[in-house]
């Protein structure tokens, strides 16, 4: 699979993938930070039925909410069997009070049980991040646990 | 002194006041404001139904400056590489447009007796597509993911270097420079643009880190010193001072060029106002149902030329139909460099003033037939081919 770049002079880049399926999807980058997401249509390839205005933030999200898949479904087999655990994945919003503070910051283990087994970010996995990594918004945090601990956690992420 | 100064500024506001009416109008209906600033101009002006005294002075200069800023601008939105990509992907695109698209406003020049300064300036007016529009309708239209879209915007990008040439050509042929003083000033613009094109590549940063400034007061003070300096030594020199500016705007890059356009655009749009209502100002009225007919006849052919120009360049990229009439209406919209081209021919005196009311007539109905048509293809198209659009 080969991502095609296509400068728009004056505007900005076009960065596209053709799917096994015939669609093309991709983004428009522009000049200012401005992003799209495209996906073409199906009946005309050369237009998109969609062009979706992402924020930076929600941008990352999406990046990692597609490369965490796999990865999550993984840990959720490997738990299938121990009742009551299950895995979450829990977003770093702009706003929260770890962003740009130190995982072991968050004292998640002592407060909640929940032990963060990964962290995406750009579509980058970090296993097992330790206690002095540096948390940022846009993260996606892979956390395990009990439900009631998965909510304190998300609680606590968002919050304090 | 004091009771004049007062009605000058009464005037000025009551100006302005106007066009952000007109704007917000235009904004409401979805059309570029340009068509209602010369529509604004023509009531106002010579011959209009209200005259304005004591605006002289300022209108001229202010417009001038409008000119300078427009292109300077022109020059920010793309990068040197752009430009020698652009060139290298479109050239012979942007060769099939010069043909088709100059030649009918030179014949029509021709036909009704102007001239060779006067072919010259009507078919750069109806050659030359409105970028200001263009990028606006594709965006608006959510286009900018298209396969055809790269192909309409380095066609832009042609144009927009054609006019680094031809500006200067017609500032020597509008001074009654002979033949071969036209030649030199051939000779002349293209050694320069490739000397900035050169600089602009190898040294962009350089160039771009003298005029940056982190103060915005201090940096906006920078960039229009510079642009008017240059302006002003290219003007002097003969080579014109919008193709200076638009230089200028080429040799800075990168973030810098991001900033200055965020700085200038402001600016930009209230001295470009200026300009297309001095241009209104100065046309009567009266002057144009005469020449009406040949404005509607000129907006029919060169419609048509326009859209075979973006076909034949889309299909060469490998788009199909659809994105094809899509490239080829995207690309009708005349505009602002249309009547920079008329400004500049008025200004020098060379040419009659049916010429000017022709190409405001012809802008007219190109600026806002231009964004409708670029709508209309694909449904217009889907109707020809007898295909309902799939919702998935």
């Amino acid at each position: 699979m080969k991502v095609e770049e296509t400068p728009l002079p004056g505007i900005g880049v076009r960065k596209d993938i053709v799917t096994a399926s015939g669609r093309r999807i991709g983004t428009v980058i522009q000049r200012d930070g401005e992003t799209e997401l495209i996906v073409s249509r199906a009946d005309d390839p050369d237009a998109c039925i969609a062009s979706i205005p992402l924020t930076a933030e929600e941008a990352f999200a999406l990046g990692n909410l597609l490369g965490a898949h796999p990865l999550v479904a993984q840990l959720a087999e490997e738990h299938r069997d121990l009742a009551g655990v299950s895995t979450r994945q829990i977003l770093i919003e702009a706003g929260s009070p770890f962003d740009g503070r130190e995982l072991g910051d968050t004292r998640m283990r002592s407060r909640t049980s929940v032990s963060i087994v990964a962290l995406l970010r750009r579509g980058q996995v970090q296993a097992s991040p330790g206690p002095d990594f540096t948390l940022a918004a846009g993260d996606l945090l892979v956390a395990v646990g009990t439900a009631d601990g998965l909510d304190a956690a998300a609680e606590i992420l968002r919050g304090g | 002194m004091g009771s004049h100064s007062a009605l000058v500024l009464i005037e000025l506001g009551a100006v302005f006041l106007g066009l952000g009416v007109l704007g917000r109008l235009a904004g409401r209906i979805g059309l570029s404001p340009i068509p209602l600033y010369l529509i604004g101009g023509l009531f106002f002006g010579q011959g209009g139904f209200v005259e304005l005294q004591g605006l002289e002075e300022f209108s001229a200069i202010a417009s001038e400056i409008g000119v300078i800023l427009l292109l300077l601008l022109l020059g920010l939105e793309y990068t040197a590489g752009e430009l020698v990509t652009g060139l290298k992907q479109s050239w012979m695109a942007g060769v099939l447009d010069i043909v088709l698209n100059f030649l009918p406003g030179a014949l029509i020049a021709l036909v009704l007796g102007w001239g060779g300064v006067g072919a010259l300036v009507l078919g750069g007016v109806t050659y030359i597509s409105s970028s200001g529009i263009i990028a606006k309708v594709l965006t608006d239209l959510r286009r900018l993911g298209n396969r055809e879209t790269p192909v309409v915007l380095s066609l832009l990008v042609f144009e927009d270097l054609a006019m680094a040439i031809y500006l200067p050509i017609l500032t020597t042929v509008l001074a009654g420079v002979s033949f071969a003083g036209g030649l030199r000033a051939v000779g002349i613009s293209l050694m320069v643009v490739t000397v900035v094109l050169v600089i602009a590549l190898r040294f962009g940063r350089t160039v771009s880190a003298i005029v940056d400034s982190k103060d915005r007061e201090v940096f906006l003070l920078t960039l229009i010193g510079g642009a008017l300096l240059v302006a002003g030594v290219a003007s002097a020199m003969q080579v014109s001072a919008a193709v200076g500016a638009f230089l200028l705007g080429i040799a800075i890059s990168g973030a810098t060029a991001t900033n200055a356009t965020r700085i200038l655009e402001p600016l930009r749009d209230l001295f470009a106002a200026v300009f297309f209502v001095v241009f209104g100002l100065n046309t009567d009225p009266s002057t144009i149902p005469p020449v009406l007919g040949y404005a509607l006849l000129l907006a029919v052919i060169t419609s048509i030329t326009k859209v075979a120009t973006g076909w034949w360049a889309a299909k060469r990229q490998g788009v199909g139909r659809l994105g094809r009439a899509r490239a080829g209406a995207a690309l009708i919209a005349r505009g602002e460099f249309s009547i920079v081209i008329a400004g500049l021919a008025v200004a020098s005196g060379a040419v009659t003033d049916e010429l000017a009311a022709l190409a405001t007539a012809y802008v007219l109905l190109m600026a806002i037939f231009g964004p409708v048509a670029a709508r209309l293809a694909e449904p217009a198209m889907r109707l020809i081919q007898g295909k309902t659009p799939q919702t998935v």
